[in-house]
């Protein structure tokens, strides 16, 4: 609910057709437009995504069979690092915050901007340079990283690989992450319109809110370890290094206290995405709608004070493990309070079962699978046997990809109309999903299995017991990967070729369905005066859905 | 699934079973209301829908019951864990060194193996020091895993309930030959350990080269 001139139409060019100072490809790299940064990080993120994809393919294919079948140990070993540095650094942790809440923030809470657009566009030219060298270490001479993600000393003191790059660049991708919370958080308090207070906003602004406190608050930690690192390598100080009389466990709690509220920076902004989309499709009201905001608060909180569950093997204190392990056991609780919040919302709704709505239910059950091995981590006596085998790659995965992948797969399909003002064939989305669904259960599933069974982690190897299942895994990689170009061709085509969307293809209630697609330069032609809150189908009473938007232009 | 050997193998799988049990019910419920309310209300059926903002009962329910299930868990874990770490005074010690890529096992005697050989129905201590960088031991049958880090001893322990021979992985990760990182431990009967013991033992007096066997 909103009054005001949103939009004339046809007067002023959309944000696409802009012309600012610049031109050409110098309007999109030197834009402070909040949506061009958006699109800018959407197009680097999906060429870090193919190289990480990449990476990934090889490596289950290498593990098809015991033996060597393509590839040397080294090389599968930087295989898996440049995967898990890619894909965390590159995509995931970016990923929702950098293209959809720069896109979709300021929209939602009816700015034209996020408060500072410089540094917006900073965030971005770090995160191209970061990534730039992420990707220029695997080429310089020493060779790829073969530390494996987390850059475990001293291991990674002895390796005489491109570790200190690639450390460096996860140090500048850290201060784009720092920059851009801060931007978010400055946003949300200060750029809201009138009449939007904290219980009008949609839930996705508030999960992007708590997602940038974590990256204000413990992304500076990351910089500040592998800073030391870089110090205990160039200068020798003793600092986690055992030669120096350093402790490696001290790096472990260092990393692990940014690491793990990161995979809250992950998770957050999928579980807003979720909120949104679920209520546009069942058309009518979310469930609990302050529950899910403060779950979100909930899990960033509880999250930062989870991190040692990463080391219950590394000889810690009992107490240590004790305290971790029932923290670990609360953060599943607001996540649990957010599904049943999402299930109840379906309840009695008029439910369209739309390409976006598929992806987002095909996140509920692939999370809570995620969210339910968890649990068993969580539990010591259980954890000790599963840690650092497969059974934490299915679990991660499952959290990560099948969580905020789907994620952002939900928010492409159903935001793509309004960023690019074109529709994408539907019916090839929804083969895709369940193609990629498919998949994805053959690919990660059997690593659950033999995960319990002991088949440890980052192996190039295997004993033939777990043959069957590395087998099942890499037939269900290829058909995930089907599943992905299936996407993506079919996003491109519809990008490029699809029938013009409307302004509001799917029926939503938010802000951003009742401006111009695509968006004009400033969003709105007047800053809305808000007076309801973000989900209110009060027009279904009157059975008129379709016809409810076009009163306000 | 279930075919551990040592006296924990009960406890971390019976918290398993109990975890799994809960999910599994969990999985099944959210998935079948999911599809339950999609065909059910489906726009083409369902085209005006209700709106419910909330119900505080229900949340109260579906925050509470979940906290009760998670600490049950949680203690559970805690239970069996404190079997792994509670070691009994009189276990027979071992120095168990891990380097890249092979392990060696010191006994009190200084007899030095590359295959773990212990007693059944025997508590064992294994003190775990490393001499270059992180590991972890790994031994699947007994549900122990415990890292081995320079210049620290971390410490864990077993007690073979079967006599057999199990695999030793290392779990953390160590460098290029990290997954062939593989030796045995060898879980014999008392009487026939006492022989190996002593037969090996003179072998190393004597000067012998050590018997290399799994």
């Amino acid at each position: 609910m909103a009054n005001g001139t949103l939009y004339m139409p046809e007067t002023e060019p959309n944000y696409l057709d802009y012309r600012g100072r610049f031109k050409g490809i110098l309007g999109w790299i030197l834009s402070t437009d909040h949506k061009r940064i958006g699109l800018l990080y959407l197009y680097s993120m999906g060429l870090f995504l193919t190289v990480g994809i990449f990476f990934g393919f090889m490596m289950r294919l290498e593990l098809i069979a015991p033996g060597k079948v393509i590839i040397e140990p080294q090389t599968y070993n930087s295989f898996f690092t440049l995967h898990g540095i890619i894909m965390i650094f590159l995509f995931i942790i970016p990923g929702l915050p950098a293209v959809f809440g720069n896109f979709f923030l300021p929209i939602l809470i009816g700015a034209k901007d996020v408060a500072f657009p410089r540094i917006n566009l900073l965030s971005w030219w770090l995160f191209a340079i970061g990534g730039g060298l992420a990707i220029t270490s695997v080429f310089l001479p020493g060779g790829p990283a073969d530390t494996g993600w987390t850059f475990y000393v001293p291991y990674s003191i002895r390796s005489t690989t491109n570790v200190l790059p690639a450390a460096f660049a996860a140090f500048i991708l850290g201060f784009s992450s720092i920059l851009t919370g801060i931007n978010f958080v400055t946003t949300i308090h200060r750029l809201r319109a009138p009449g939007m207070d904290w219980f009008k906003m949609p839930l996705f602004i508030w999960s992007l809110y708590a997602t940038a406190w974590i990256q204000v608050l413990a992304t500076p930690i990351i910089g500040i370890t592998l800073l030391l690192v870089a110090v205990e390598r160039l200068f020798g100080i003793g600092l986690f290094d055992p030669a120096l009389g350093g402790d490696p466990v001290l790096f472990q709690h260092l990393f692990w206290i940014y690491s793990h509220p990161a995979v809250y920076i992950m998770i957050l902004p999928a579980m807003g995405v979720i909120s949104e989309i679920i209520p546009v499709f069942a058309r009518r009201t979310i469930f609990g709608y302050s529950f899910i905001a403060f779950s979100s608060l909930a899990i960033a909180f509880f999250g930062s004070l989870v991190w040692a569950h990463h080391m219950f093997t590394a000889g810690m204190s009992d107490t240590g493990r004790f305290v971790f392990s029932l923290l670990t056991f609360l953060v599943a609780i607001p996540s649990a309070i957010k599904v049943f919040n999402w299930i109840a919302t379906l309840y009695k709704g008029s439910i369209q079962l739309a390409p976006p709505m598929l992806y987002a239910l095909g996140f509920i059950f692939l999370f809570s699978i995620g969210g339910l091995t968890g649990l068993m981590q969580g539990a010591l006596s259980i954890n000790i046997h599963i840690h650092d085998t497969s059974f934490i790659v299915g679990h991660f995965h499952y959290v990560m990809f099948g969580g905020t992948g789907f994620g952002i797969f939900a928010a492409l399909h159903y935001w793509l109309p309004k960023m690019y003002g074109r529709m994408y064939n539907e019916k090839r989305a929804k083969v895709g999903f369940w193609v990629l669904i498919t998949g994805f259960n053959l690919l990660y599933f059997p690593m659950l299995v033999m995960g319990w069974l002991g088949m440890p982690r980052r192996y190039y190897d295997y004993l033939p017991e777990f043959h069957v299942y590395h087998f099942i895994s890499t037939i269900g990689s290829w058909i995930l990967i089907t599943g992905l170009l299936i996407m993506a061709v079919n996003l491109i085509l519809g990008v490029r070729r699809g029938a013009k969307a409307t302004d509001n293809p799917w029926g939503g209630e938010t802000l951003e369905w009742r401006i111009q697609t695509p968006p004009t330069h400033e969003n709105f032609h007047e800053i809305p005066v808000i007076t309801g809150g973000p989900y209110e189908y009060k027009i279904n009473e009157n059975g008129q859905e379709e016809k409810k938007y076009e009163e306000v232009t | 699934m279930f075919s551990g050997a040592s006296t924990f193998a009960d406890a971390v799988d019976g918290a398993f079973l109990f975890i799994l049990v809960i999910s599994v019910a969990l999985l099944v419920l959210i998935t079948f209301l999911m599809i339950y309310f999609v065909i059910k209300y489906n726009r083409k059926r369902h085209k005006k829908a209700v709106n419910i903002e909330g119900s505080l009962p229900l949340e109260i329910l579906w925050t509470v019951i979940p906290t009760i299930l998670v600490l049950a868990m949680f203690w559970y874990g805690w239970y069996g864990y404190k079997k792994i770490r509670d070691v009994p005074e009189d276990a027979m010690v071992v120095q168990v060194s891990g380097q890249m890529w092979q392990w060696s096992f010191t006994y009190e005697n200084g007899l030095v193996t590359d295959t773990l050989y212990v007693p059944v129905d025997t508590p064992v201590r294994l003190n775990l020091i490393s001499l270059d960088v992180n590991h972890s031991i790994f031994i699947p049958a007994f549900r122990v895993k415990e890292d081995v880090i320079p210049n620290r001893t971390n410490f864990t322990w077993f007690q073979a309930t079967n006599v057999g021979s199990y695999d030793i992985a290392c779990a953390e990760y160590c460098g290029l030959l990290h997954a062939y990182m593989y030796t045995k431990v060898v879980v014999m009967e008392e009487e026939d350990y006492s022989q190996w013991f002593v037969t090996a033992s003179a072998e190393m007096d004597a000067g012998e080269p050590e018997e290399i066997e799994s």
